[in-house]
């Protein structure tokens, strides 16, 4: 999202304008969409809290439970953002920024609804970077190293978005997903490349608790015409649970 | 169906959004007023009480509403259809172990914590998806398939002392009660309004069968 718009980057800039996130919302719940995960992600570079009205309408609109992230610095914030419905806060550059925050939080609300979302990248050498504020800004800290540390503050979920893939429908980069997986047990969500359901598989298969996309759901074909689908629940749980 | 006609009242006492449920009915056709207005609840012909947050916190403000009488007026004398959700079906208890106030008394139950001393790997709230298995026939649970599934979030669960209440289980680490149903009052654990098709099957029920 960004100026209460739908918008879909590739690899965290390109971005392409959706649609308008009510919209969007009423056909994600046609198609029984079992979370939904909702970005700011203009919200910390211009340095503004959540847009809390229009986080209220979409959420009142969405009859699935709502993930925020994006501009969250303060405990008021997510109180303010849980009481008007958001089942889960998502933090990215400020858990890195300020880490009492995720510590607080989770101590709080409940591990359950504190989420980390960590943005990597791969460096010239193949080393997997960690990245804050939209990518912009690569942390010092070694990818597991940081995941056991949000762990251990007590995230509750961690998003593992990839931004070389992000966009991209090149499916999952599975290395990372499994080196991240084995080093910590809070579920591990999976972001960026999915094109299909065997992308899916493949992320489960390598120890992602839940996957989620944006490209795949939101286009449609080679030329990627703005088409909201979703697969039936009855295909992904034959596909994801009888793997 | 056209449910236009029903007066259904959301009870409005300040915890919690309350917009999904209001559109879920709306989606289905029906309209609800989002109300903490004596007149407004005494006129419903059915009530929703939903809820999040604080068992003590939601007393008060019920409370300090006077809405204490109007409640029990319209769900014990008047009978009329009730629906509690996550909070609210613990409200409609004796008490809860989450405070030390008195719950609505609607339905003989206690609210107790989730303890798992013995798995670890459980954690609590209870958080996410899951499935319901009925202990009873109900027109609530109409058309619902075996492998309905509900959005779950909460620290606390419903321990009814008739066992003939009790609607659904549900298993997180032992099997609790998740919904129950005595008479005009029903109460579900479950957020029906973020469980999608699940949820608007449960809603609609409510509205054609009851």
């Amino acid at each position: 999202m960004r100026d209460g718009g739908l918008v879909k980057t590739v690899k965290f800039s390109k971005e392409r304008y959706i649609g308008d996130p009510i919209n969007a919302v009423k056909i994600f719940n046609e198609k029984e969409v079992d979370e939904l995960c909702l970005l700011d992600i203009g919200a910390t570079s211009e340095g503004r809290a959540p847009a809390y009205s229009e986080i209220n309408e979409i959420v009142s609109e969405a009859f699935m439970p709502v993930g925020y992230g994006g501009g969250i610095q303060t405990m008021e914030h997510i109180e303010r953002l849980f009481k008007i419905g958001v089942e889960k806060v998502i933090m990215n550059t400020s858990a890195f920024e300020n880490e009492k925050l995720v510590k607080d939080a989770s101590s709080v609300f409940g591990n359950q609804s504190i989420v980390v979302s960590i943005d990597i990248k791969k460096d010239m050498w193949g080393q997997y970077k960690v990245f804050t504020r939209s990518g912009k800004s690569k942390q010092k800290i070694d990818l597991i190293t940081a995941v056991k540390k949000m762990q251990d503050l007590g995230a509750g979920e961690i998003i593992l978005n990839n931004i070389d893939r992000d966009g991209t429908m090149q499916g999952y980069d599975l290395e990372p997903i499994d080196k991240v997986s084995k080093a910590i047990e809070v579920p591990l969500v999976a972001l960026g490349g999915a094109a299909s359901i065997d992308d899916f598989v493949a992320a489960v298969q390598h120890g992602a608790a839940a996957v989620s996309a944006g490209s795949m759901f939101v286009y449609q074909g080679i030329h990627k015409a703005v088409l909201i689908s979703y697969i039936t629940s009855d295909t992904l749980e034959n596909k994801l649970l009888n793997k | 169906m056209d449910y236009s006609s029903q007066n259904i009242v959301i009870i409005d006492y300040g915890m919690g959004n309350v917009g999904s449920i209001s559109n879920m009915l709306k989606y289905l056709g029906a309209k609800a007023t989002i109300s903490n207005d004596y007149t407004a609840i005494k006129n419903a012909d059915k009530l929703i009480l939903p809820g999040v947050g604080h068992f003590d916190k939601a007393m008060e403000n019920i409370s300090r509403q006077s809405l204490l009488d109007t409640i029990h007026e319209m769900a014990l004398d008047k009978k009329k259809p009730f629906l509690g959700i996550c909070l609210g079906m613990q409200l409609m208890c004796n008490a809860s172990e989450e405070g030390n106030s008195e719950g609505l008394k609607l339905v003989n139950a206690d609210v107790k914590r989730f303890n798992f001393p013995n798995n670890k790997d459980l954690k609590i709230p209870h958080m996410g998806w899951n499935y319901i298995q009925p202990q009873k026939q109900s027109n609530i649970l109409h058309g619902l398939e075996e492998q309905s599934r509900f959005y779950f979030v909460h620290s606390y669960y419903v321990d009814c002392a008739h066992e003939n209440d009790v609607l659904t289980k549900t298993t997180y680490g032992n099997s609790f009660v998740s919904s129950f149903e005595h008479e005009n009052l029903i109460g579900v654990q479950f957020h029906p309004e973020k469980s999608h098709r699940f949820g608007i099957n449960l809603f609609k029920n409510f509205l054609q069968h009851y």
